[in-house]
């Protein structure tokens, strides 16, 4: 139980533009997961996180190509196989992506029950009757008496969160080990929100599946969500650490801006100013010469510009800044 | 322009335009470096040979001759049938997606109608009726006016998913009429598409106009490549193994029509937007 | 010098779509005040009417029944209507036509304007409307939409207000399809919006922890109606609605619990 379900090593991930250039959107990124671990990845948009997602899952379709390193599910490298193989094998019985928008990309001609019947019959060459058995089991689980409607229906015909909500249904049908989840409740109002992540937990309670990547740019979610947290900035893991830590005592300068920028509805927040961290991520086509955060970072140093960041251990969790405190 | 080179990057529309702009070109200057001419220059169904390289019709006429002119003509009723038909398919189809309502229902009901209704054979009805009237432009005009419901559907479908758009309500307080945002804000995002309807229209103004030619209701008096494949049935050239009769005609149709087809199909990715990003 | 007279007005304000069965009462009955130079939250979640009330603020829709007054009359000419009141929607990305370059996007806003300035005064006010939002204009030269970033794009709406200079702003969503420290600047402009220009401001979101922040006023919005009114602090410190319990419950607050597992 307490083995590694999900191995990251030094994965380092590239896109291959129409003009021959080579954009490093994930640099050497490593972690571990155990059951029952929900991990969020927190970065602002652009930071590589959706494509990290895409390589987490052995899922190299050009222009996404691996440059190196080496990602493990239960042992089982997902390195350097065919997008059939990955597919057939790997996808929604390994390893589940909820990918962003999800909710917005259900086929609109069929019935969800469908939706979700293709998906079994597909990985388990069954008998499709017997597969709308299982689904209505399943979905009831988490919708009650709405299941049946729900399943009935087509997506059109259901609010936001009941897709959402399905969307997930479908990807754990076969119960994956893992799911990695690119935003799933961005786009939804806070009620609906509350009401996914209620479902996500009921699942993994459940032993429906058993970790989970949350990704997303909302700390304070992550905070209730999460059992870890890595904040990733220009392809690079900045801060690692439990979600504690990096919520209440962050120490990567990028982690305390953004912690920074979020707003509650929390007496005396009106005279917290929200601070927006100004520039933007530097491009990732051509080499970057030391800190990749220094150009924004607000207790930058001379040394930052030239001296390439790694990551240390520093108050129990890993940071990747020689200077933080 | 960026567009051009990313077309040109693509061999599937380097050798379609090839082919169709080269098509034009012949049927347009041919004439400048050939003689082409209309009086005798052999004995009836002479093989190919010398002064007449594609051999002879039942008239003695030179068969290259016939060909050019046959191309000019059935390029002629491919473009105004396919601009008739694109440009009546359009403008019903940007209105009617865009206004929605009581109007797109009339519209519908309109291009139901017109579906309903075999093209082909209000083609020769018309065709049959002018017994002395038939001319190219007549059948132009007759193919286009019949076969635009495909593209009002079409377009009716984009316009329609446009119309919700943020950037439509921004034009609006931006003060821009309907007409400015049809022009302004819909038009371009349907021209790409729109240009490919018209391609897919020119194809099927050809095989129309030659398939109209080839039972005996084409126009009179005039060569195209149609006439001129129901000349060589309507001879017996088939039977009497005057290849040259058929065959060119054959391959200059299939030809043109390939041509268009591979210009639309290397049109699709490189045209949508979104996917240029 | 803010004037007497409210800038909106609302008498039990109804909007309907659709009929018979299909009915749907997207706007049920609100009625309030908005004052001269005030920021105003409009709250709530999704399909609470929030949008069609902007829209009808807006005068892109007219009331089914009820009374809506901009300065004491009803809208009656769009046009004029838009010469003091302007918008900045949801997604960037689909408000500005990816056809044509930025620039000229942003003059073309002037088009509305009665009174329309000379050339060099739009490209003057332009200027000035990208220099607002921290965007050197030469940045955007010859760019097109496509070539920016969600959280430019934006920065390039409130470029357009801030060259406008409307008297009213209707901000509709303006931070839900940005990430955290893009919202953060794009309140900084709203607040810039009113202390420097004296624009009247109603801001619809469904995030409650901005409204607060942002607000003079809260309005919190449910299936139509309005269900609490007030201050921010009287309206999240002291919520009269279940509604705004239910809201406030709902945000992740990192210092508070959320899921009970």
């Amino acid at each position: 139980m307490s083995e590694p379900t999900f191995e990251v090593d030094h994965l380092s991930l590239h896109y291959l533009t129409r003009f021959g250039e080579k954009i490093h959107a994930v640099t050497d990124v490593s972690f571990e997961m155990k059951q029952g671990e929900i991990l969020g990845i927190a970065g602002e948009s652009g930071c590589g996180k959706s494509t990290l997602v895409n390589g987490l899952m052995g899922l190299f379709i050009p222009p996404l190509h691996p440059t190196s390193g080496d990602v493990k599910v239960g042992g089982e490298s997902l390195m350097n196989r065919t997008p059939q193989d990955i597919r057939e094998h790997v996808l929604s019985r390994k390893v589940s992506m909820i990918p962003q928008g999800a909710f917005n990309a259900l086929n609109p001609t069929r019935k969800v029950k469908d939706i979700a019947a293709d998906v079994i019959v597909a990985h388990e060459k069954g008998d499709r009757k017997k597969a709308y058995d299982r689904l209505g089991e399943r979905f009831e689980l988490f919708f009650g008496a709405e299941a049946k409607r729900i399943l009935n229906a087509y997506p059109v015909q259901l609010t936001a969160g009941e897709r959402q909500r399905s969307v997930i249904g479908i990807s754990t049908l076969l119960n994956p080990e893992m799911v990695i989840a690119d935003e799933p409740t961005s786009a939804l109002d806070v009620s609906t929100q509350k009401i996914v992540i209620k479902m996500i937990f009921d699942l993994l309670d459940a032993g429906i599946f058993k970790s989970m990547i949350f990704i997303t740019h909302e700390l304070p979610l992550l905070r209730h969500v999460a059992d870890n947290i890595a904040i990733m900035y220009a392809g690079e893991f900045v801060e690692k650490g439990t979600a504690e830590q990096i919520v209440f005592s962050p120490k990567h300068p990028y982690t305390k801006a953004l912690m920074g920028a979020m707003l509650s509805a929390e007496p005396g927040q009106k005279s917290r100013k929200p601070v927006a961290i100004e520039g933007a991520p530097p491009s990732l086509a051509e080499a970057i010469v030391g800190c990749r955060f220094a150009a924004r970072c607000p207790v930058a140093r001379p040394e930052c510009r030239q001296n390439k960041q790694e990551l240390r251990m520093f108050a129990d969790r890993l940071v990747r800044c020689d200077y933080a405190e | 322009m960026k567009l051009l080179k990313n077309l040109l990057k693509s061999p599937m529309f380097v050798i379609g335009a090839s082919l169709f702009f080269g098509t034009i070109l012949v049927a347009l200057f041919a004439p400048l470096f050939y003689s082409v001419t209309l009086d005798r220059v052999g004995e009836q169904y002479a093989a190919p040979g010398a002064g007449h390289l594609l051999g002879t019709d039942n008239l003695g006429r030179d068969y290259i001759s016939l060909l050019i002119m046959g191309l000019r003509s059935s390029l002629y009723v491919g473009f105004l049938a396919g601009i008739i038909a694109t440009a009546v398919g359009t403008l019903l189809g940007i209105y009617g997606g865009f206004k929605g309502g009581w109007i797109d229902d009339l519209l519908n009901m309109l291009t139901n109608l017109f579906i309903v209704i075999p093209s082909f054979v209000v083609l020769i009805l018309i065709s049959a009726s002018f017994k002395d009237g038939r001319s190219l432009t007549l059948i132009g005009l007759i193919i286009g006016a019949t076969t635009w419901t495909w593209s009002a559907r079409a377009v009716r479908a984009q316009s329609s998913a446009l119309k919700s758009r943020d950037h439509i309500w921004l034009a609006r307080i931006n003060g821009d009429g309907t007409l400015a945002i049809l022009v302004k804000h819909i038009l371009p995002y349907l021209l790409s598409y729109v240009f490919m309807v018209f391609i897919l229209q020119i194809a099927s103004g050809i095989l129309s106009e030659a398939a109209i030619s080839m039972i005996g209701l084409g126009p009179l008096d005039t060569q195209s490549l149609g006439v001129i494949l129901n000349d060589a049935k309507s001879n017996g050239a088939l039977g009497d193994g005057v290849w040259w009769a058929f065959i060119p005609s054959t391959v200059l149709i299939t030809m043109i029509v390939f041509a268009l087809y591979l210009i639309n199909t290397s049109m699709e990715g490189v045209f949508n937007p979104r996917l240029r990003k | 010098m803010p004037s007497e007279t409210p800038i909106f007005s609302a008498r039990d304000v109804v909007r309907v779509f659709g009929s018979g069965k299909k009915l749907v009462r997207a706007v049920d009955g609100v009625s309030f005040d908005i004052a001269d130079g005030e920021i105003v939250s409009i709250v709530g979640g999704s399909g609470c009417g929030k949008s069609v009330l902007a829209k009808i603020m807006l005068g892109l829709y007219k009331p089914t029944s009820g009374q809506f007054l901009y300065e004491g009359h009803e809208i009656t000419d769009q046009r004029d209507h838009w010469n003091e009141v302007q918008a900045v929607f949801q997604d960037p990305f689909s408000c500005f036509n990816q056809f044509f370059t930025i620039r000229a996007q942003l003059k073309a806003a002037f088009h509305i304007l009665k009174d329309k300035p000379s050339k060099s005064e739009i490209d003057d006010r332009v200027d000035a409307g990208l220099l607002a939002v921290n965007v050197a204009p030469k940045d955007i030269e010859g760019k097109y939409p496509f070539e920016l970033s969600g959280g430019q794009m934006q920065r390039m709406l409130l470029a357009r207000i801030f060259a406008l200079r409307p008297k009213v702003l209707i901000a509709d969503e303006p931070t839900s399809m940005v990430d955290a420290c893009v919202r953060a600047n794009i309140l900084d402009y709203l607040m810039k919006l009113k202390v420097e220009l004296s624009m009247t401001i109603v801001f619809v979101t469904h995030d409650i922890g901005l409204a607060y922040y942002v607000s003079d006023r809260l309005f919190i919005m449910h299936e139509g109606k309005i269900v609490d009114a007030g201050t921010p602090d009287d309206v999240i410190l002291k919520p009269t609605s279940p509604v705004t319990v239910r809201l406030l419950d709902d945000i992740p607050e990192i210092h508070k619990e959320w899921i009970k597992r």
